[in-house]
C-alpha cells in the first residue's frame, strides 16, 4: 500500500473505531451499522462484480442463508450474546463451500447467463425459505433469541462486528488488487479467452472470487438477522439487498478500493432518509432505479474513477506548463485496475 | 394416470402462455445480444393495464390486446432509444443487464405506487369456466391463451419472414455490420425490435391476469422461469423457446400435480442447472459469439 493509502486506511478505521465512545445518540450507530453493512456488501460484490465482471444479481440468497443459519442456531439462547459473532466465520466458511458448485455450474458460460443463474437462485432461495417451514418458520418468520446487552451500549457490538466485516472485505478487496490473483480477475474481465490462452486458471480464479464474496455476504446477513433479531423471508432473501450492493458499488467505482465504500456510505443515509420522509418502500424503489439509470449512463464508471481521472489531467497539465515540453508518455500511475486493463488491450 | 394426463394437458396450455412471453425475450436477445430482465415486468405491466381497461370501460381482455399492443410496443421502443442506445459498446452486454433490471425494478416502483401491493385477478365472468373432454377438463381461458399465442407466434413468423422489416431485424441478428453496409439502419432495428419484443408481453400479460392473480412483485417469480426457458431453448433461436416453454410448462405441472407445487417451482432453476450443466448452449441454441 502507498503511504497515502495507508494513511486513508489508518484515518477511516481508527476515526470509526472511535466514533461509538464519542457519539451519544443510539439512531446515530443505527444509521451507521446499515451503512457499514452495506459497505460490506457492496465490498464483497465488488469482488466478483467489479474484478471479475460478473456481474451477480442473487448475492441477497447468501444473505440469507447467512441470516436463516445465525436465527436457527441461537433461536433459543445466545449465551452471553457474543457467542453468535465467533460463529460467523464458519457460517462464512460454509456459505462459500455451498457456493462452489452453484459458482462452478453459473461460470462455465459467460457474464450473462451467470446472471441468469443468479437472479433465479435468488428467488429459489426466498422460495425455499417461504416454503420450508419446519426450518425457516415460512412466512411466519424466524426469531434470534435477545442479546443480554445492557440499553446504553446495545449498537456496540453489532457496530463492531459489521466494522469487522468491513475491515475483512476491504482487506480482501486490497488483497485481490496485489496478487496475482487480482491480475489474472482483471485478464479474465478484459477477454476471458485470451485470459485462458496466456495461461490464467480461469475457472479457478473466477471460483475463488465468487466463494469469498458470498462468504463474506453470509457472515453480514449473519449479523443482520441478530441485529435486527426476527427475520422473515421476503426480508432476508430481498432483491433490494441484491440491487443495493450492485448500485453502491458501479456509485463509487467498480474494481475499486474504496468506491464501494463511498457509495455505500452515499446511498444508505439517504435511502434512510427517503424512507423516514416518504415511508413507503415503493417510493424508494423508483428512486433506486432512477438513480442506477443515472449512474449508468452518466456515470458509467462511477465517482471514484471519475474523479482520479479529472486530478490526473489536471497534473498532468500543469507538468506540461512547467516542463515546457510536453511529454509524450506520462507514466501511468501503477495499481489500477482499469489502468492495467487498457494496457492488456 | 388420469391425474397425469390432466396434468399434461394443463401443461402444454401454460407453455403456449410461456412461449409467448420467451419469444419476445429470444427476439430482444436475438436481435441486440441484449437479455432483456424488464420483459417479466413488461408482462405485469399489460397485466395491470388490460386490469385498468376492463375495470373501467368493461372491455374484454381479448379485445384490449388491441390496444395493450401498440402501448408496449412504444414503451418498449422508447426503453431502447433512451436507456440502451447510449451505452458505450465496450461493456454494453454488463450494463444492458443491469440497465433492464432498473427498469424492471422501475415498473414495479410504479405499478405499486399506481396500484399498491394487494394481488389482483382479471375476473370478467368466462375465468372459471371449462369444458370436459373425454373426463379431462380443459379450462376455456388457458384453451384461448394458447391459441392467442400460437396466432400471436405466427404473426411473428410472418413479420420476420416476409416483411421488409423482418428481413431486416433478420440481417442484424446474423452479422450487424454488413446489415449496416447494405443499408439496415441497424439503430432503428434496435429500437423496432425491442419494442417489438415488448409488445409481444401485451399479449402475454392479458392471458397472465386472467390466470393467476398478480401483484407489482409478480415480475421476479416470472423472469426466473423465461429465463430457464430462453437459457433451455438455446438464447436467440425462437423455435428453441417454443419447444423449451412448451416442456418447462409439461414438466412443471406434472411435478405440481404429482409431487408438490412448491417442487414445480423449484423445477425451473435445477433444470436450468441441469442445461447448463450438460448443454450450455440449450436445445437448439447455435453458438452465439459473446454470449456463451
Amino acid at each position: 500500500m502507498s503511504r497515502v493509502g495507508l494513511v486513508h486506511a489508518v484515518v477511516f478505521f481508527g476515526a470509526l473505531t472511535l466514533l461509538p465512545f464519542g457519539v451519544g445518540p443510539q439512531w446515530i450507530l443505527n444509521l451507521l451499522i446499515f451503512t457499514l453493512m452495506y459497505a460490506s456488501l457492496a465490498s464483497a460484490w465488488n469482488l466478483v462484480g467489479g474484478y471479475a465482471g460478473y456481474p451477480s444479481l442473487g448475492h441477497a440468497a447468501f444473505f440469507g442463508v447467512g441470516a436463516y443459519a445465525i436465527a436457527i442456531l441461537f433461536e433459543n439462547s445466545v449465551g452471553d450474546g457474543y457467542l453468535p459473532f465467533f460463529v460467523l466465520p464458519l457460517i462464512g466458511v460454509g456459505a462459500a463451500l455451498l457456493s462452489v458448485p452453484i459458482g462452478w455450474i453459473a461460470m462455465r458460460t459467460r457474464a450473462d447467463v451467470f446472471a441468469i443463474v443468479t437472479i433465479t437462485l435468488l428467488f429459489m432461495a426466498q422460495t425455499l425459505a417461504f416454503n420450508l417451514r419446519s426450518v425457516t418458520g415460512g412466512a411466519q418468520g424466524l426469531g434470534v433469541a435477545g442479546p443480554p446487552f445492557s440499553a446504553d451500549t446495545y449498537n456496540r457490538p453489532f457496530y463492531f462486528a459489521m466494522l469487522a466485516l468491513l475491515a475483512l472485505a476491504m482487506g480482501v478487496s486490497f488483497y485481490f488488487r496485489r496478487s496475482k490473483l487480482g491480475l489474472s480477475l482483471s485478464a479474465v474481465r478484459a477477454d476471458e479467452d485470451k485470459a485462458h490462452g496466456v495461461g490464467v486458471r480461469v475457472t479457478g480464479v473466477k471460483l475463488i472470487a465468487f466463494a469469498t464474496s458470498v462468504g463474506i455476504t453470509a457472515m453480514v446477513g449473519g449479523v443482520w438477522a441478530y441485529y435486527v433479531g426476527f427475520i422473515y423471508p421476503q426480508f432476508a432473501v430481498d432483491p433490494l439487498i441484491t440491487i443495493g450492493m450492485v448500485l453502491m458499488t458501479f456509485l463509487g467505482g467498480r474494481a475499486t478500493l474504496w468506491g464501494p465504500v463511498i457509495g455505500a456510505f452515499i446511498l444508505v443515509p439517504a435511502q434512510q432518509y427517503f424512507a423516514y420522509e416518504y415511508g413507503a418502500s415503493q417510493v424508494y424503489l423508483l428512486a433506486y432505479a432512477a438513480i442506477f439509470l443515472v449512474v449508468m449512463l452518466l456515470l458509467p464508471r462511477g465517482i471514484l474513477p471519475t474523479i482520479t481521472d479529472r486530478l490526473r489531467d489536471r497534473r498532468k497539465r500543469t507538468l506540461r506548463q512547467a516542463t515546457e515540453f510536453p511529454e509524450e508518455n506520462t507514466p501511468q500511475d501503477a495499481g489500477i485496475v482499469g489502468e492495467r486493463q487498457g494496457a492488456a488491450r | 394416470m388420469h391425474a397425469f394426463i390432466q396434468a399434461v394437458i394443463l401443461g402444454v396450455l401454460t407453455g403456449g402462455v410461456y412461449a409467448l412471453m420467451a419469444s419476445g425475450q429470444t427476439l430482444i436477445f436475438g436481435i441486440m445480444k441484449v437479455i432483456n430482465l424488464g420483459q417479466a415486468a413488461f408482462v405485469v405491466l399489460a397485466a395491470y393495464l388490460t386490469f385498468s381497461l376492463f375495470t373501467l370501460t368493461g372491455m374484454d381482455p381479448f379485445v384490449s390486446i388491441l390496444i395493450t399492443t401498440p402501448i408496449l410496443f412504444v414503451i418498449g421502443a422508447a426503453i431502447q432509444w433512451a436507456l440502451l442506445r447510449p451505452l458505450r459498446p465496450g461493456d454494453a452486454t454488463e450494463l444492458s443487464l443491469l440497465v433492464t433490471f432498473a427498469v424492471a425494478l422501475g415498473l414495479e416502483g410504479l405499478l405499486a405506487i399506481t396500484y399498491n401491493t394487494t394481488f389482483r385477478s382479471i375476473q370478467p365472468g368466462y375465468e372459471n369456466f371449462s369444458w370436459t373432454i373425454l373426463g379431462y377438463q380443459v379450462n376455456m381461458v388457458r384453451l384461448f391463451a394458447f391459441l392467442l399465442s400460437i396466432a400471436m407466434l405466427g404473426l411473428l413468423y410472418l413479420l420476420l419472414k416476409h416483411t421488409k422489416f423482418g428481413r431486416a431485424i433478420r440481417a442484424t441478428v446474423q452479422n450487424p455490420m454488413s446489415a449496416q453496409l447494405l443499408g439496415v439502419n441497424s439503430k432503428m432495428v434496435a429500437a423496432f425490435g425491442f419494442g417489438l419484443g415488448a409488445a409481444t408481453a401485451a399479449a402475454a400479460g392479458a392471458v397472465f391476469g386472467l390466470v393467476s392473480p398478480f401483484n407489482p412483485g409478480s415480475h421476479y417469480d416470472l423472469i426466473s422461469r423465461l429465463l430457464t426457458i430462453v437459457v433451455l431453448g438455446g438464447l436467440g433461436s425462437i423455435g428453441g423457446s417454443i419447444v423449451a416453454a412448451l416442456v418447462m410448462g409439461v414438466g412443471s405441472a406434472v411435478i405440481a400435480a404429482l409431487v408438490s407445487p412448491i417442487w414445480s417451482d423449484f423445477s425451473f432453476f435445477v433444470m436450468l442447472l441441469v442445461v447448463l450443466l450438460f448443454r450450455p448452449r440449450g436445445l437448439f441454441g447455435a453458438r452465439v459469439r459473446g454470449a456463451l
